[in-house]
């Protein structure tokens, strides 16, 4: 596709899901309003975890722990006192972004699936961490006061305000992170994935490659945390279960690994899947399930491979890579 | 602290060790032979407990209840196995992954339209309910030291298998080199419907010693996965010795976690202090004691393949 018809479809895309609040109460759907915001939200988060997934080719699969931080630290701010959002956003994505890196540098020395099960393991422990957080509701979750300031005069308690500034955080975190991909830093995470020792043989800094792309990924989910905190004006330990980071691995394998749309792709299939069977079934599971085993059988290249068959397809993980077939 | 609590706490560890290990034992050899992760182990645990649950219930016989409900699972596995693992063996870990975890999704789905979403109780049977004076002053549950007892007979019985048997030379074979197994004329694909098979007879009967004393409910499975995952990756992918020794490391760790180190907090830190960290410790023990291993030795203790 063209570049100029492809910014034009993104253009619409955008206008659309702008204009969705104040088309939605006319046709009475208010009440997806709140779940468009979450499709978006969690859509930027599986976007991050392509970041490291489908261009580092790092299957990590502990990402909810790193949008849990993101929320916990807003419930810290807002527990402190704290509601500018000009404080707490940032914060949510710095704080995501060092435990990011921190549990890099040790998860980052194993490879194959101990080192999918190192990232699993951190992240079980920031689970039962904010578990014990009695002062943050433990077990029970805790629920926030209000809705964060932003501007003065901008009421974010109104839905659909809360929406337009999500759909404007995301979209640039979204453009942010695709630029990313094809800068340089993006070439080199890509190249790592196709051929760790290649690279290191011409002198790429491999495991400082992948530290900063692992931290910049648990950023931006931490920042997905954030908005999802505010959003929903609630927060509990189960956005962090480790079921959620196998939802969003999910989200981005179905969606497409390694292609910019992947993440966000997964991410609306997969949630408006969810929503559409819950109203149907109690038993809304099994059809996902089954979804999940054909795709994962017969297209492991996700959706949006089968869109553009054209272009040559993005090389799938090496044997060399993290969480790959390879041998430790 | 006294020596007899000591005692019963290192007896519940070592229980929940074995338990550990009868799951991590068909995890690792299925992963250490075909290279195949699989999540829904723990579904084929779930499937053991349920059905072993039922089957007290109906046929009033715990033993029966036990064979019955291994017999359910080693079929269920069976068709996982025609129907879709078999596709998998040559697929990336990522793939295997999603997929097993889709069964996981569907498992579920089929134990709450059967049993409905609420636990099912699983009876302790009858002759075994009462406590046995171990030594002075220690009364313990006869249950918990069949469960003991069964463990360690079922560690010992696949050791003798592995160790000192043609089949499990075999086995061993096609987990530390599996071009070379299959040059020698080792059919390890078929050894490897005999693992899987067997893999899930052990998280079955697992699931059914263990129904009595935790919640048989939708989701154990992926609660006790984890678990099973760490002792795997403690121990090493593919090592049965490493996954025993890890599970027994975790039993005992997590029961350290749990027991003694809330007592400590309680003698040093301020009570509200050590209410709160006390449960931390019991949670994390076991997955700090991971990170510590993997640390030091990134492919596990003793992994066989290194």
């Amino acid at each position: 596709m063209k570049s100029s018809s492809r910014s034009l479809g993104l253009g619409l895309l955008l206008l659309l899901l702008a204009a969705f609040p104040l088309v939605a109460p006319l046709f009475g759907l208010d009440f997806y309003i709140g779940f468009v915001r979450r499709v978006l939200v969690v859509a930027l988060a599986a976007a991050s975890l392509n970041f490291i997934l489908g261009f580092g080719g790092m299957v990590a699969l502990g990402h909810a722990g790193f949008i849990g931080m993101g929320a916990y630290t807003v419930v810290a701010l807002s527990d402190a006192g704290v509601v500018s959002a000009w404080v707490m956003w940032p914060a949510a994505a710095l704080v995501a972004g060092l435990v990011a890196a921190l549990i890099g540098t040790v998860a980052l020395r194993t490879r194959g699936v101990y080192f999918i099960m190192t990232t699993l393991a951190f992240a079980q422990m920031l689970y039962f961490v904010v578990v014990s957080l009695r002062r943050y509701g433990g077990d029970d979750g805790y629920t926030l006061m209000s809705r964060p300031g932003l501007l003065p005069g901008l009421d974010l308690g109104n839905e659909s305000n809360f929406y337009w500034v999500v759909l404007v955080i995301v979209a640039l975190a979204l453009w942010w992170l695709h630029r990313a991909t094809q800068s340089r830093f993006g070439h080199a995470l890509m190249g790592i994935r196709d051929n760790e020792t290649r690279m290191r043989a011409l002198g790429y800094p491999v495991f400082k490659l992948q530290l900063v792309a692992f931290a910049i990924a648990g950023a931006i989910a931490g920042l997905a945390g954030a908005l999802l905190a505010g959003g929903n004006g609630f927060v509990s330990p189960a956005t962090m279960h480790w079921t959620q980071s196998a939802t969003l691995l999910v989200m981005v394998v179905i969606g497409g690994l390694g292609r910019s749309w992947g993440g966000p792709v997964g991410a609306v299939v997969w949630l408006v899947l969810e929503e559409a069977l819950k109203q149907h079934t109690e038993h809304w599971h099994m059809p996902l399930g089954l979804l999940l085993i054909a795709v994962a059988l017969w297209a492991p290249k996700g959706l949006a491979a089968l869109y553009r068959r054209r272009l040559p397809l993005t090389p799938t993980l090496s044997p060399e890579g993290r969480g790959s077939k390879a041998t430790p | 602290m006294s020596g007899i609590l000591v005692l019963e706490q290192l007896l519940n560890g070592l229980g929940y060790g074995l338990m550990l290990f009868l799951l991590a034992a068909g995890l690792t050899l299925v992963f250490g032979i075909m290279d195949v992760l699989n999540l829904a182990h723990g579904s084929l645990f779930m499937s053991g407990a349920y059905v072993a649950a039922e089957a007290h219930t109906r046929t009033g016989s715990f033993t029966a209840a036990i064979v019955i409900a291994v017999a359910v699972t080693v079929v269920v596995a069976l068709l996982l196995e025609v129907l879709l693992m078999r596709r998998l063996y040559t697929r990336d870990h990522l793939a295997q992954v999603l997929a097993t975890f889709g069964v996981i999704l569907v498992a579920d789905d089929i134990v709450k339209m059967a049993w409905g979403p609420s636990p099912v109780m699983a009876p302790t049977p009858a002759a075994l309910s009462g406590p046995i004076e171990l030594v002075d002053g220690l009364p313990y549950p006869s249950y918990r030291l069949v469960i003991l007892a069964g463990g360690l007979l079922v560690a010992l019985a696949l050791y003798l298998l592995v160790n000192h048997t043609r089949i499990g030379m075999r086995v061993r074979a096609g987990a530390s080199d599996r071009p070379m197994a299959e040059l020698m004329g080792v059919r390890v694909g078929r050894i490897f419907n005999g693992v899987f098979l067997l893999g899930a007879a052990l998280a079955a009967l697992a699931g059914a010693l263990m129904g009595p004393i935790v919640a048989v409910q939708v989701g154990m499975g992926e609660a006790i996965l984890i678990p099973a995952l760490v002792v795997l990756v403690i121990g090493g992918i593919g090592s049965v010795r490493g996954a025993f020794v890890a599970a027994l490391m975790v039993g005992v760790v997590d029961t350290i976690g749990r027991a003694f180190v809330p007592m400590l907090l309680r003698a040093t830190l301020p009570p509200a202090t050590a209410a709160d960290l006390g449960p931390l410790f019991a949670e994390v023990a076991m997955y700090a004691l991971m990170v510590i291993v993997l640390i030091f030795r990134p492919s596990g203790l003793f992994s066989a393949r290194s």
